[in-house]
C-alpha cells in the first residue's frame, strides 16, 4: 500500500487507495475498495468501528445522526461517527469508548466511575456516546456550569430518562477536578 | 420507619455498571452467529390493500438471495391477542405492514433485493377513527371482526375484565351534587422509542429446535407465548442486554415471526434488525384511547358514579388488548374508589400502526382520557383535584375487580400519607388558585399546575421461580430468568438473595437470560420484579439457606434454629467467633439447592401522584415544564438511585411529554406516518430538563420479607392528564386532546383561528 493522503480538498487521490487511522492509540492502516476487511467510499466510521476493527461499543441507534448514540472523539472534537464517510478520516486521532479507561491499569476514567457511583444510566445504551460527549466538553472546559454540561449533551436521546444522574456525574467529576487542581 | 438491611435500601453499584460504561455490555446488533444471514422485510406504501400479485422472479436470481417469502409461504404462523396477527398476509393494513421478505449473505444485497419485488396493490379505502371504524359500511380490516370490533370470547381468560360494572350508576348519579358529562381523546399514538431499535436472531438447530436471541425486557415470555405460534417446536430464547424496551420488547412475535420463517428457509441463522426508520413506521406504538363518560360527585368530593365508554383504537393489530383493557379498568378502580360503575369498553381495529404492548398498559391510556371528564366536575363542585384523588384513592376494605374478573380486597399501605408529603413538597396548597385559575401572570407567561395519579395491582402478576443454588465455597447461583433493560432488576434481586443469605453481594451470580437454564418466569412486565419475581428469590434463597442448615445442624450435633450463617460460614447463635465455612458442611463435591415460586396477588398496588407547574407563553403558545414533583410510598426500598431513575423516567418512553409534543403525526389521506424519524419527532433533551423531586416514602408492605413492591413502570403514566390540567389552569381555557402543541393553545385562546375543513 502506498500512501494515506488526501488531497487538499479532502478527496482521496486514485493512486493512494489507503488510509491511516489512529483508534484508541493503537495505528490502523485500512485499504480503501469493497474488498472484504477494506474501506468502501460509503463506509461510516461508524460501520468501520462496528463492523470493521470490531469495536461494538460504539452504538448505533438511528444512523441517520439524530440520537448521539454513535458519538466518538476525533481529534479531540465529539463526532457523529454515522454521519462521518471514514474515507475522510485519515490522519485522524479516534477515541472511542473502548479506549476511555486506563488500558495499561485498567483504572476507569473518573466519568465512567462516576457514571457507575451516580447508576447515571438504565438500559445503557446511550451511554457509550454520551461519556464520549462528557470527555470532550471536561478536556475542552475542564470547569462547565451545568448549563454547558446540558447543552453540550443537548444531542443525545436518552429515553430512560437518566439526565438528571448524568449531570450530576459529570458535575461531580467537575468537583473532584477542582479539588485537585 | 424501614429497617436497617446489609444490602436493602443501600447503594450498590449495578451488576453490568462496569461493562455498560466500557461498552462491554452485548446489546443485540453486538452479537453474531457463525453462517448468519440477513433478513430484510419490504414494506407496505398503503394502509389498506390487497395484494393481487407478487413477482420474486429477480430476487430469485440474486447472487447471495437465500430466500424470498411471500404470504403464500406463511400460512398457519399467526399470533396475538385475539390470535390474529399473520406474519405475511394477502392484505396489508397500514403504511409499513409487512408484505414479502428476503433473507441475504449481507444486508446491502437483502435491502438491494427488496427493490426488485413487484407487488401489484388493489388499494381500499383506510380508517383510522375509532368511532368511524366501528360504524356498519366502513372498511372492515379483518372479515372476522364486524365493525372492526372485537367481542369475542377468550377462551384462554374466559372471565376476562371487559369493562366495569357494580352498583346502581342510575342511584348513583341521583345522589350526586354534581354531575358533568364530557370526551377526551388520547389518540396520538406515541412511540415509546427505545433507542436500540427492536431486533431478533432466529437459528433452527434441528427442524424442531429453534432458538433466538432478541434483546428482551421479558425473555420468558417469548417462549410461552410464542410455544403455539412456533408449532410446539423446542424453543429457547435467550436476551441480549436491551436498549430499552418500556414494554415494546416484551415478546413482540412479529419479528420473531420475520427471523425464524427465514431461517426455516434457509437453514442458516437470520437476523433482523429494524432500522429507526422500521421502528417508528412498522413497530408498536401507544394505544388510542377515547372516553364518553358521565360521572357524579358529592360536594365533599366523593365518587358517586362513573358510566360510559372506553373506545381503544388498537390500529392494525392487537399484540394484547383485551388484557390492556382488563388491566386498564382495574387500575382506574384502584385510583377512583366508587360503588357504581357502567363503564363499557370496545376493543377496534384501524388502518394504523399496530398498538402494542406499553409502559402504562391500558392504565395510562384510559386515565389520560377519563380524568380530564372527572376534572369537569370538580371543577363544578369546586374540589381541590388533589383533594379529590386524596378522598377517592384505595384504602384499607377498599377493592377492585382485577383483569381476571375477580374481586380483590385492598391489603396495602395508606397513600395519603404520600400525597399528603407531595402536597408540602411542590407546594401545592399556595400554587393552587382554583380551576381555570393561573398560578402566577407575568406579561404573556402564565404558570398553571396540576395534578394526576396512577396505580398498579400488577406488582404482584402472574407466576414466577427462582433456584439458588450454594457452592461449597460460599458463592451462590441464583437461576432466575430476567434479562436487563434498564430496571437493574438483575442486581436488586442479587441483593434480595445476598441478604438472605447474608453473603457479599460479589458472591451472588445470576444465570443468563435464557430460557433452555432457567425455571418458568412471566417476565418483568409492569412492576412486578420487586414484589412477585423477588418474591420467588427469597423464597429459594430461604429455602437452600434451610436446606444448609438441616446438613449442618447433623454434621455439628445440633439443631438448625441454633444455627446461622454468615459470609460464607456457619455458627452457633451466640458463638459467631467459632465458626466453620461451607465447604466443612457440604464437602467440596456438593450443589445445596433452593426452590422458590410466586402465585398471583392481586391485592396489593402501587400508587404514584404526579404534581406539574407549567407556563404557557399567551403569544406565542409556547409551553414549557417548570417543575415536577413525584409522590409515592414504595414501600421498602432496595435500591435507591435505580428507583429514582424510574421515576424520572415519567418524562420519556410516551409518557408526561405525550401531553407537551409527542405525537405520530399521520397525513390523513395517505395514513403515511410524518414525523418518522429523530429529528422531527420530537423528545426532550438534557437542554430542557425541569425541576424534578421524587418524593418516596417507605412504609413497609404487606408483600414479602422486606415490605417492598415495585412502582417503575408507572412513572409515566399520571403525567399527561396533569399537565393536561395544568394548562387548563393557566390559560382558563381547556383543550381536551393531546398533545398541547401551541397551535391548539393559540387556538383555544382564540390568537389564532384553525381551518377545520378537511
Amino acid at each position: 500500500m502506498s500512501g494515506k493522503q488526501f488531497d487538499k480538498e479532502g478527496s482521496i487521490a486514485e493512486d493512494k487507495p489507503c488510509i491511516s487511522l489512529t483508534v484508541n492509540g493503537e495505528p490502523y492502516e485500512l485499504a480503501v475498495g469493497n474488498m472484504h476487511g477494506g474501506v468502501a467510499p460509503s463506509d461510516t466510521l461508524l460501520h468501520t468501528l462496528r463492523e470493521t476493527l470490531g469495536l461494538k461499543g460504539t452504538k448505533k441507534g438511528c444512523d441517520r445522526g439524530g440520537c448521539g448514540a454513535c458519538t466518538v472523539i476525533m481529534n479531540g472534537n465529539p463526532v457523529l461517527s454515522c454521519m462521518t464517510l471514514t474515507v475522510e478520516c485519515d490522519g485522524k486521532d479516534i477515541l472511542t469508548i473502548e479506549g476511555l479507561e486506563d488500558r495499561k491499569t485498567g483504572r476507569l476514567h473518573p466519568l465512567q466511575q462516576a457514571f457507575i457511583d451516580n447508576t447515571a444510566f438504565q438500559c445503557g445504551f446511550c451511554t457509550p456516546g454520551i461519556l464520549m460527549s462528557a470527555k470532550a466538553l471536561l478536556d475542552s472546559n475542564p470547569k462547565p456550569t451545568e448549563n454547558d454540561i446540558k447543552q453540550a449533551l443537548a444531542g443525545h436521546y436518552c429515553r430512560c430518562i437518566s439526565h438528571y444522574e448524568v449531570v450530576q456525574a459529570v458535575t461531580d467529576v467537575v468537583r473532584e477536578g477542582d479539588k485537585n487542581g | 420507619m424501614a429497617k436497617e438491611y446489609r444490602h436493602i435500601g443501600k447503594e450498590t453499584p449495578r451488576k453490568d455498571a462496569r461493562e455498560i460504561v466500557t461498552g462491554q455490555a452485548q446489546y443485540f446488533d453486538d452479537i453474531s452467529l457463525p453462517g448468519m444471514l440477513y433478513g430484510k422485510v419490504l414494506r407496505s406504501p398503503h394502509a389498506h390493500a390487497n395484494i393481487k400479485h407478487i413477482d420474486t422472479s429477480r430476487v430469485e436470481a440474486l447472487p447471495g438471495v437465500r430466500s424470498v417469502l411471500t404470504h403464500k409461504d406463511t400460512e398457519g404462523w399467526e399470533w396475538g391477542i385475539p390470535k390474529h396477527i399473520r406474519i405475511l398476509d394477502s392484505k396489508v393494513r397500514y403504511v409499513g405492514d409487512a408484505v414479502a421478505m428476503v433473507a441475504a449473505d449481507t444486508l446491502g444485497i437483502a435491502e438491494y433485493a427488496l427493490e426488485l419485488i413487484k407487488v401489484e396493490y388493489e388499494p381500499l379505502p383506510a380508517v383510522y377513527d375509532v368511532e368511524e371504524a366501528m360504524e356498519p359500511g366502513r372498511p372492515q380490516l379483518y372479515e372476522r371482526f364486524v365493525n372492526n370490533t372485537f367481542s369475542e370470547p377468550l377462551p384462554f381468560e374466559p372471565n376476562i375484565q371487559r369493562g366495569v360494572k357494580m352498583g346502581d350508576v342510575g342511584k348513583g348519579l341521583a345522589e350526586a351534587d354534581f354531575v358533568a358529562e364530557g370526551t377526551c381523546g388520547y389518540e396520538i399514538f406515541p412511540n415509546p422509542l427505545p433507542p436500540e431499535p427492536p431486533g431478533v436472531i432466529a437459528a433452527w438447530e434441528a427442524p424442531d429446535r429453534l432458538t433466538i436471541y432478541t434483546p428482551s425486557q421479558s425473555i420468558g415470555m417469548n417462549r410461552f407465548i410464542g410455544l403455539p405460534f412456533v408449532h410446539l417446536a423446542d424453543f429457547r430464547a435467550i436476551s441480549t442486554q436491551c436498549g430499552g424496551s418500556y414494554g415494546t420488547k416484551n415478546a413482540n412475535l412479529t419479528p420473531v415471526g420475520y427471523a425464524a420463517l427465514l431461517s426455516k428457509a434457509t437453514s442458516r441463522p437470520v437476523k433482523i434488525y429494524y432500522t429507526k426508520e422500521e421502528h417508528f413506521h412498522s413497530y408498536s406504538v401507544r394505544l388510542g384511547s377515547r372516553v364518553h363518560a358521565k360521572v357524579g360527585l358529592k360536594k365533599d368530593g366523593a365518587l358517586t358514579a362513573i358510566e360510559g365508554q372506553w373506545l381503544v383504537n388498537i390500529g392494525a393489530a392487537s399484540e394484547s388488548g383485551p388484557y390492556q383493557i382488563a388491566v386498564g379498568c382495574g387500575e382506574l378502580q384502584i385510583a377512583l374508589q366508587c360503588l357504581n360503575w357502567n363503564l363499557d369498553t370496545a376493543l377496534v381495529f384501524t388502518n394504523n400502526s399496530p398498538a402494542g404492548i406499553v409502559r402504562g398498559y391500558g392504565g395510562q391510556e384510559l386515565e389520560s382520557a377519563i380524568l380530564p371528564v372527572l376534572g369537569l366536575a370538580m371543577e363544578k363542585a369546586g374540589v381541590d383535584p388533589v383533594e379529590f384523588f386524596k378522598k377517592n384513592v384505595v384504602k384499607k376494605g377498599g377493592g377492585w375487580f382485577w383483569r381476571d374478573g375477580n374481586w380483590w380486597t385492598f391489603r396495602g399501605v395508606d397513600f395519603t400519607r404520600a400525597i399528603d408529603k407531595g402536597i408540602e413538597t411542590f407546594g401545592w396548597k399556595d400554587k393552587w388558585q382554583g380551576w381555570g385559575k393561573p398560578t402566577s401572570v407575568i406579561g404573556t407567561k402564565r404558570r398553571g399546575v396540576g395534578v394526576g395519579v396512577h396505580s398498579n395491582a400488577d406488582i404482584g402478576e402472574d407466576v414466577s421461580e427462582a433456584q439458588v443454588k450454594l457452592s461449597a465455597d460460599g458463592r451462590v447461583m441464583l437461576n432466575v430468568c430476567i434479562s436487563e433493560s434498564g430496571h437493574g432488576q438483575r442486581s436488586s434481586l442479587c441483593k434480595m438473595a445476598a441478604e438472605v443469605l447474608n453473603l457479599p453481594l460479589e458472591n451472588v451470580k445470576m444465570s443468563a437470560p435464557d430460557t433452555e437454564v432457567n425455571p418458568f418466569e412471566f417476565g418483568l412486565v409492569g412492576s412486578r420484579g420487586t414484589y412477585a419475581v423477588g418474591s420467588a428469590v427469597i423464597a429459594a434463597a430461604e429455602d437452600a439457606r434451610s436446606r444448609l442448615l438441616d446438613l449442618a445442624a447433623v454434621k455439628l450435633g445440633t439443631t438448625p434454629d441454633h444455627l446461622d450463617t454468615e459470609d460464607g460460614m456457619i455458627y452457633i447463635i451466640g458463638r459467631p467467633e467459632q465458626r466453620v465455612p461451607w465447604r466443612r458442611i457440604m464437602g467440596l463435591d456438593r450443589t445445596i439447592a433452593g426452590e422458590g415460586r410466586f402465585e398471583p396477588d392481586y391485592s396489593l398496588c402501587n400508587f404514584l401522584m404526579t404534581f406539574v407547574e407549567v407556563e404557557v407563553d399567551t403569544e406565542t403558545g409556547k409551553l414549557e415544564l417548570i417543575n415536577v414533583v413525584n409522590a409515592t410510598d414504595a414501600g421498602q426500598i432496595i435500591s435507591p438511585m435505580i428507583l429514582e431513575g424510574q421515576l424520572h423516567g415519567a418524562l420519556g418512553s410516551a409518557g408526561l411529554d405525550t401531553a407537551i409534543f409527542e405525537e405520530t403525526v399521520r397525513d390523513a389521506r395517505t395514513g403515511q406516518m410524518l414525523n418518522g424519524n429523530m429529528i422531527d419527532y420530537k423528545w426532550r433533551t438534557f437542554a430542557d430538563l425541569p425541576e424534578f423531586t421524587n418524593v418516596i416514602l417507605e412504609t413497609p408492605a404487606p408483600s414479602h420479607r422486606f415490605g417492598a413492591f415495585g412502582i417503575g413502570e408507572i412513572a409515566t403514566s399520571p403525567g399527561p392528564s396533569a399537565v393536561l390540567m395544568a394548562v387548563y389552569n393557566a390559560i382558563g381555557q381547556r383543550i381536551m386532546s393531546y398533545p398541547l402543541t401551541s397551535d391548539k393553545i393559540l387556538k383555544a385562546l382564540g390568537t389564532v383561528k384553525v381551518n377545520t375543513a378537511k
